[in-house]
């Protein structure tokens, strides 16, 4: 029998059954059925399953739910009630960045850190903040070109 | 239990409609299973052919043959439709069609298939049809409400007028009366003058859900009472399971059911880290057959072996042993490896097998072959399987083969609740249907600074016999020769052959671009190597035999202004260009690149110019480019799937690399404005990465590569080119 587990997700606080060890994101998506959140590669090699945890980018792949505790987590389906992350989807759709959109979710997760944080970044830390989040349909011109809109309010 | 019914529920009530405002995808994902799908009820609407419902309300949903991966397709190919139809565009709303080859099957297959980048190509014309009878039928039913002649009324935008007594109805209103005209025989389309929608940069109607997490993919389907499963198939292609000790796995919380197959086994949960669990308390002992001591060595001795056999002749102009023995001779072959296709979702498929129906929600290029085949797997009749489309979270040709489904097909059988088999990202790696291995060899003579008798021997899979059998006709894959036999240039001894070598045991499949992507490589990096040996500019050797390809030689001409060619460079930075004919695209790309002293490449600069005739959506062809430069180029730089002991040797992306943020480089595109037919753009930008790379490597390095991925151990500072 696991202890039920309790979390604040998007705000809302979350009761369930599930193991220490599972990670966040199956938890996210097979128990909770939020399936905004990806999973790519299981390794946090790609971050389509990224996730803000007190607002920071995680990789909910390979993150125990045990492990979270009190801190707030916030999931694609919520970001938009961010100042960080209403502007980067906004930006994301002016700029036309999403293709097949599969790692879009974490891209987004990411980016929205990072404005958070540093509202004016130079490409360097665009690099630094995006470097873990894989898109195979090669949107990465876009993205860098959103997070640009989305800090300046004007097109690169 | 581990979900609680509420929580399952409610997402199922709540978050399961796909796009509110925008989107009304042809899914009852979450809705309860056995609810019948929804029939494409007609009664009210306007329903003139299987693409356009037009209701009383003026809602006009377009029915999309072609699915969409991230290329865009349901934007553009509902432009097409909605051009003709004068519709009102902020009306418009997309739905998946259901399988049915007869309504909804490419014209250029026969078969409900998106690939081989046709999708606007194949439809131009028939949805432009489509669109304007329509339209036809709604004037007709206009003019007779005002008993004035059809000619008489113009339409746009969703509405019909009659000018001379100002008269006007919405589409919605005519619905009704529009149902019941003749459609003309033969309707005119437009002239492209008067495109309206056709040629602008419409935002893509797929992306706002993409931005929020509502977008639905095959990976996302929730069913009341669904279980996930996670699967192991047999390491060793062709090997099968010999013995499974389950008694760990049974005792893992969480897990259901182990379910063993031919030549894999799986383990269906209540969630998927039950099920991966489950998946490694297995002992799992396979009869790993004849193919256990395979390694990518013996596949490449087989395939270099196969291609010094002569080839069945594909094409033939002129006196090619003549103009071969004359003048200064070039021979070169060129290597390209296998190639997974990790798109960013994983393989997946959700079946629910009832006893009377089997019906199964994925994201698929090839709806109706997942049918036929999910209906043999599952022992019923192909009319008693249902398939709910979902968007494709990338396909890249991985799912214009069924083999998930039909896994998945078997596994639901085995209980009386829907599964959800999700592969792994090893899994998804390791159990491929690969990019084959190629090796092209191409002999050449300049005379006069020219090429004067091009020999080119392609040798490789031939996919097309496996996929599409009666498209293999006397030994010759016209995929895996496409961009060989229409190469642009101007030879006037060309002779063109194919060797059919199918690599031991390793199954080959399509490929983002997989005929050209091979013949545009060796095509471009010989015609620079023999520009080097003519002593002529890689740019000005190529307009000399392009003269009589005014369209290539356009895009050339302004892709070497674009990317400043010709204009100094710092030392080991180096500029490479690639034409290329592929998919009916004219595409002239420089790659600027430099190559450290211990061999690492750093991208600084991609340029392309597109002639892809009529842009439907010029930002969508600017964005595809844009993608598949990093595509081709990812591939080009990392891209190799290895085989030892008969199992792939990469799992995950640690080992099977992708090109990320920080490695891209600028990229610009321009999309040249054309009144030609559409090309095709999905797979094009694809082909221009890889030889353009390895040019640029050769003017920067002078080392001449000649196979794929780039070897960075020759590329060191101070080796001997």
């Amino acid at each position: 029998m696991h202890m039920a587990t309790v979390l604040t997700i998007n705000g809302e606080t979350k009761s369930f059954d599930a193991p220490p060890d599972m990670p966040l994101l199956w938890v996210l998506r097979d128990i909770l059925g939020m399936t905004g959140t990806k999973f790519g590669c299981g390794i946090a090699q790609c971050g389509a399953c990224t996730v803000h945890v007190d607002g920071k980018a995680v990789r909910s792949c390979v993150l125990p739910v045990s492990a979270v505790g009190s801190r707030a987590i916030t999931t694609i389906e919520h970001v938009g009630t961010t100042p960080a992350g209403a502007k980067v989807q906004k930006a994301w759709l002016e700029a036309e960045v999403i293709q097949c959109g599969y790692c879009q979710s974490g891209q987004i997760m990411s980016a929205a850190a990072l404005l958070a944080t540093t509202p004016n970044p130079d490409d360097a830390d665009i690099d630094a903040a995006m470097a873990g989040n894989i898109c195979r349909c090669g949107t990465y011109v876009r993205i860098r070109e959103a997070i640009k809109l989305a800090a300046t309010g004007k097109q690169a | 239990m581990n979900a609680p019914d509420n929580l399952s529920r409610r997402a199922l009530l709540t978050g399961g409609l796909a796009g509110g405002f925008l989107l009304a995808f042809h899914l009852p994902l979450r809705a309860a299973p056995n609810e019948p799908v929804q029939k494409d009820a007609t009664d009210g609407k306007f329903a003139p052919n299987a693409f356009i419902r037009i209701d009383e309300t003026g809602r006009t949903v377009l029915m999309m043959p072609q699915v969409e991966m991230g290329q865009g397709t349901y934007t553009s190919i509902s432009a097409v439709i909605a051009e003709e139809l004068d519709a009102d565009w902020s009306k418009v709303e997309v739905q998946h069609a259901p399988p049915d080859d007869k309504l909804y099957g490419n014209p250029t297959f026969g078969l409900q298939v998106t690939g081989n980048s046709n999708s606007i190509r194949a439809w131009w014309l028939p949805l432009r049809k489509a669109g304007a009878t329509a339209r036809a039928m709604l004037v007709q039913a206009a003019a007779s409400q005002w008993d004035v002649e059809p000619a008489s009324c113009t339409a746009s935008r969703g509405e019909v007028a009659h000018a001379a007594s100002g008269r006007k109805l919405r589409y919605g209103e005519l619905a009704l009366a529009a149902q019941s005209q003749t459609p003309p025989k033969d309707v005119a389309v437009k002239d492209p003058k008067d495109f309206v929608l056709i040629g602008q940069p419409l935002k893509r109607l797929d992306t706002p859900d993409k931005v929020n997490g509502k977008a639905l993919y095959g990976i996302d389907a929730i069913l009341p009472d669904m279980k996930i499963a996670a699967i192991a198939n047999c390491p060793v292609f062709g090997g099968k399971v010999a013995k499974v000790d389950d008694s760990a796995a049974m005792k893992v919380a969480g897990v259901r059911k182990v379910v063993v197959l031919d030549d894999a086994v799986a383990v269906i949960g209540d969630h998927m880290w039950a099920a991966k669990k489950g998946l490694e308390a297995l002992k799992i002992e396979w009869n790993e057959g004849p193919n256990a001591k395979i390694s990518t060595k013996d596949i490449w001795d087989d395939l270099r072996k196969a291609s010094e056999k002569d080839g069945a002749v594909a094409k033939s102009t002129g006196d090619i042993a003549n103009a071969l023995a004359a003048g200064d001779r070039f021979e070169a072959a060129y290597e390209l490896p296998f190639l997974a296709h990790a798109s960013m979702e994983p393989i997946n498929a959700t079946v629910h097998v009832r006893p009377d129906a089997c019906e199964i929600w994925t994201g698929t290029q090839i709806m109706t072959r997942v049918q036929s085949e999910a209906a043999k797997a599952a022992g019923l009749p192909v009319d008693k399987v249902i398939v709910n489309q979902h968007l494709l979270g990338g396909g890249f040709g991985r799912k214009l083969e069924p083999d998930m489904v039909v896994a998945a097909v078997k596994i639901a059988k085995q209980v009386d609740y829907p599964v959800k088999v999700i592969w792994t990202r090893e899994e998804d790696i390791q159990h491929d249907v690969y990019r084959p291995v190629y090796r092209d060899q191409i002999t050449a003579s300049l005379v006069d600074g020219k090429v004067l008798g091009w020999k080119y021997k392609v040798a490789g899979s031939a996919i097309l016999a496996r996929w599409l059998p009666p498209a293999f006709q006397q030994g010759i894959d016209i995929d895996a020769i496409d961009a060989a036999v229409d190469a642009p240039y101007d030879f006037a001894n060309f002779h063109v052959e194919y060797v059919r070598a199918e690599p031991l045991s390793i199954p080959t499949g399509f490929w983002r671009g997989v005929g050209p992507n091979n013949n545009v490589f060796a095509v471009e990096c010989a015609m620079d190597e023999l520009a080097r040996k003519a002593g002529k500019d890689p740019i000005e050797f190529r307009k000399s035999m392009l003269t009589k390809n005014p369209r290539m030689l356009a895009v050339l001409n302004q892709v070497a202004e674009k990317s400043g060619w010709g204009q100094p460079l710092p030392a080991r930075v180096g500029r490479g260009v690639c034409v290329q004919p592929s998919f009916a695209s004219f595409i002239a790309t420089v790659v600027e690149a430099e190559i450290d002293d211990i061999g690492e490449i750093v991208l600084r600069r991609v340029t392309s110019v597109v002639d892809t005739g009529i842009a439907v959506n010029p930002d969508t062809v600017k964005a595809q480019i844009e993608g598949g430069l990093i595509f081709g180029l990812t591939a080009a730089l990392y891209g190799e799937i290895t085989i030892d002991k008969g199992r792939v040797q990469q799992s995950n992306f640690h080992d099977y690399r992708m090109m990320r943020i920080n490695e891209t480089p600028k990229v610009e595109v321009t999309v040249v404005k054309s009144g030609e037919a559409p090309g095709g753009i999905g797979e094009a930008g694809v082909n221009a990465g890889p030889p353009a790379l390895r040019n640029a490597i050769l003017a920067a390095t002078g080392v001449a590569l000649r196979r794929l991925p780039v070897d960075r151990k020759l590329l060191a500072a101070g080796r001997k080119a």
